[in-house]
């Protein structure tokens, strides 16, 4: 497909020849998916709106073949966590920008946090490849036909998904920082109590992985008390 | 971890005829950290996996647990060999979302600051290119201005290199005198000195031979994989934040757009020797606005909003409102407006964009960093598909990994 | 725009006088005489071993580029004997953590350690490699000295080149004054069992 980019330098130039607005991409989209779509708004100039998850990727493609529209562009793909929404507790969220007539857009789906399933750009977009990866490690969205799922940031033996708002910032295991100096004095009895999706303990300390890199078997014994060491 | 699950073996037969290499984490050149297992049949590269997160530092964990202004220290280790773009980037995006105007000189003097830093940038990257192809001596010669570089943000907010540099609104304190002159020194000296490195590698048989051809990419290919900024410039496209969505009064300014062709690493080497060319002469554009200023004008440094920028510290310990308004602004009283916002700036390496949710508080509800070598090194495997192995880490250093910014 | 106080900034050199810039190392204890000097073996291979350190740089993240800036000519590191850096652990008596350590790293760290041979040293520059820094999050290990034993902390986020100079130079002064004996008794072996080393 080419890629029609004028050779322009001028961003004044951009905005003359623009024809396309967000009330025409709001048409058009209504047209085509009727009232399936949701929630228009325009925060700070940035045409957003919602999709249900099961559309998503008809959406994305209506958006990408259009010959007006022409969002060729995945600008980022994310997701943020509401706990109060229930039902639809994870937002993934798509902004996408048509390059030829510098416009963008932001469209969400919502998913429940039970059956976070929703289907993979990754046909395409090449980008969207990490991007879901990295959602994924961090909110536990599953990517249905996603080539190669599986974390990408965090360390493989990781059994939660840390973005999430139940889970807090700090490692419960470190023993070298005193939460009460920090601010933070009843913290770790707090934290023992909190929800933790895994049958371990939170204060229980963290097995690291089992084999160094060329030296399988040799577990790492992490000191449980720093001030032994001479 | 075990490499085992990343073998991939040829249909139908039971032993590898490839032999598996490790590239990383630990890379020779200070690259940072990030793997390739590559699978190779002799000298060529066969197929390659990329991992990454050996510096994940959740930063978008911590960002939910800081104040607005605190993010800033954030920002600077994004992508910290040019963090001021990237504190200016976080800085702006704050302001859309207050709906902050700045004064004309505020946004002046933030192009000159985000043009070296993006000159700094460039330098590194083109410079460890070199080193990775053999040649040490342009290191040399430009960490010699990098230290100035590194001089005049010390004058500006104290630190070299994670500058935290500016304040929500503009900046801490006006440019002291040194810093004009070290700015001068700069402008007088640094052209010189970039001239004199292009002559070492530009027309040089050795590196041209090293690096033409190795890891092209097509601009159909470079849009698809998000590529932005200088890797996508040399593929072809034309795309730059600068230009396209200009913010901080970049429309002012007259610069062009270098772009290549093939995206090959020559390629990206000489769009970053044009941008750096393009940036000098934005600072010279800059720099004569701002000398042009005359009267109040002249003196201006930080937008007038007392609810979010800090009042200075003698007032605050002689007149009441200053001190209503400091302790507003550090307590967190000040009226944050809930919604969410999505800026993005010309970082080095391209299109870094912050996607924050507010929800009225101190904190972000959500900050989200749009991160340029992240997504784009997805397409490391295809760029070094069927190359020799020498190609694969030109290829790795012309692109200019950041690992702070993949990982994040 | 009237500054307070005059600045002294380096775009104005002042003239280099030679008797601030001379410094004179002392020799070690010993027997002088005429065409020899007599000292203990440990001071000579101290001497020997603390001017020629070879560093391996593991640079992971912001200090690592102010490391390139100690290693570039402004600050030349090579001046302390430190020329050849070396990338292969095998090779290298010092192994300079510079940077953030991730947890997914710590194994990396540990297996770059145990890859150096006797005698090694190891010295964590900045906040993060000495203590987690700023990132007191899920991710990152809170200082190395959770995986290795640590010679010498530099702080700093990131430290200057000066601090990682000075690092460097209190490393040669713990080379040049350990006993040879040291890495073969009982203290040392009980230091390594305590982070799981045989």
């Amino acid at each position: 497909m080419a890629i029609a980019i004028k050779n322009y330098s001028r961003a004044t130039e951009y905005n003359n020849i623009m024809a396309l607005t967000n009330e025409t991409i709001k048409e058009r989209l209504i047209a085509k998916f009727a009232d399936q779509l949701s929630h228009f708004e325009e925060p700070y100039g940035l045409l957003t709106f919602e999709a249900p998850k099961e559309l998503n990727l008809k959406v994305l493609q209506f958006l990408f073949d259009d010959e007006e529209l022409r969002f060729r562009f995945l600008t980022d793909l994310t997701a943020v966590h509401y706990p109060g929404g229930v039902g639809r507790e994870l937002a993934v969220v798509y902004h996408l920008h048509n390059l030829v007539d510098n416009i963008r857009l932001r469209f969400k789906v919502f998913t429940s946090i039970g059956q976070p399933d929703v289907f993979t750009a990754t046909q395409l977009y090449s980008s969207a490849n990490w991007m879901e990866r990295e959602t994924y490690d961090f909110f536990g969205v599953n990517f249905v036909g996603h080539p190669n799922l599986k974390r990408i940031l965090n360390v493989d033996e990781m059994d939660y998904f840390p973005m999430r708002k139940e889970y807090p910032m700090e490692d419960q295991t470190r023993v070298d920082k005193d939460d009460a100096m920090f601010g933070r004095g009843d913290l770790p009895a707090a934290a023992s109590t909190g929800p933790v999706e895994t049958p371990r303990a939170a204060n229980e300390p963290r097995t690291p992985a089992s084999g160094t890199p060329g030296e399988p078997g040799q577990k790492q014994d992490w000191p449980s008390d720093t001030t032994k060491i001479s | 971890m075990s490499t085992e699950h990343h073998i991939k073996l040829p249909e139908g037969s039971i032993e590898k005829t490839t032999t598996t290499l490790n590239l990383g984490p630990t890379h020779p050149a200070t690259h940072g950290v990030f793997q390739n297992i590559v699978e190779l049949d002799g000298e060529r590269i066969v197929s390659a996996e990329q991992t990454v997160g050996y510096i994940h530092r959740a930063f978008e964990k911590i960002a939910e647990r800081r104040p607005l202004y605190q993010i800033t220290t954030l920002t600077d280790r994004l992508n910290y060999c040019s963090s001021p773009i990237n504190n200016m980037g976080w800085h702006m995006t704050v302001e859309k979302l207050l709906g902050l105007k700045l004064p004309k000189r505020v946004d002046y003097l933030r192009v000159i600051i985000m043009e070296l830093a993006r000159i700094s940038d460039h330098l590194i990257c083109n410079s460890v290119v070199g080193v990775d192809s053999g040649a040490f001596t342009g290191f040399l010669y430009v960490m010699q201005y990098r230290e100035l570089i590194y001089e005049i943000y010390e004058e500006i907010c104290g630190s070299r290199l994670t500058t935290n540099m500016g304040r929500i609104g503009g900046f801490e304190r006006n440019f002291s005198n040194a810093a004009w002159e070290k700015l001068e020194k700069f402008m007088a000296e640094y052209p010189a000195v970039l001239k004199e490195f292009e002559n070492l590698f530009t027309r040089n048989r050795i590196f041209m031979e090293r690096t033409i051809g190795a890891g092209p990419i097509s601009g159909d290919r470079a849009l698809n994989y998000g590529f932005t900024g200088p890797n996508l410039r040399a593929a072809g496209v034309d795309y730059d934040v600068r230009v396209h969505s200009p913010y901080s009064s970049y429309e002012d300014f007259d610069f062009e757009i270098p772009v290549g062709s093939t995206g090959d690493c020559y390629d990206r080497f000489l769009v970053r020797e044009g941008e750096m060319w393009q940036s000098m002469r934005i600072i010279e554009q800059a720099y004569r606005k701002i000398q042009d200023m005359k009267g109040a004008d002249a003196d201006v440094y930080h937008a007038d909003a007392p609810e979010y920028y800090l009042p200075k510290k003698e007032d605050v310990y002689t007149k009441m409102e200053a001190l209503i308004w400091h302790f507003k602004i550090v307590m967190g009283e000040t009226q944050i407006p809930p919604g969410e916002v999505y800026h993005s700036v010309e970082g080095g390496n391209g299109e870094l964009g912050f996607y924050l949710i507010s929800d009225g508080g101190r904190n972000p509800y959500r900050l989200h960093f749009r991160r340029p070598c992240f997504i784009y090194y997805q397409a490391y495997s295809e760029l070094t598909q069927g190359a020799m192995l020498s190609d694969a880490i030109i290829v790795m250093s012309s692109l200019n990994l950041i690992a702070g910014e993949m990982d994040a | 725009m009237v500054m307070a106080r005059p600045v002294r900034f380096n775009i104005h050199p002042i003239k280099a006088d030679m008797k601030n810039n001379i410094g004179l190392a002392d020799m070690p204890e010993g027997y002088p005489g005429e065409g020899f000097f007599a000292t203990s073996l440990s001071n000579v291979v101290g001497l020997a071993r603390k001017n020629s350190l070879w560093p391996m740089p593991f640079a992971t993240s912001c200090c690592g580029i102010e490391f390139m800036a100690t290693m570039a000519s402004h600050y030349d590191l090579a001046r302390f004997g430190a020329e050849r850096l070396g990338f292969s652990p095998r090779q290298c008596d010092l192994l300079m953590v510079i940077g953030t350590i991730a947890k997914k790293m710590g194994p990396i760290v540990k297996q770059v350690y145990l890859q150096m041979a006797e005698p090694r040293w190891v010295m964590a520059v900045g906040a993060c490699a000495s203590s987690g820094g700023i990132f007191d999050s899920y991710s990152v290990l809170q200082g190395i000295d959770q995986v290795v034993p640590v010679d010498v902390y530099v702080p700093g986020c990131p430290p200057r080149p000066e601090a990682i100079l000075d690092g460097f130079m209190r490393i040669q002064d713990l080379v040049g004054k350990e006993s040879i004996r040291r890495r073969n008794g009982d203290r040392y072996k009980e230091l390594l069992q305590s982070y799981g080393i045989q």
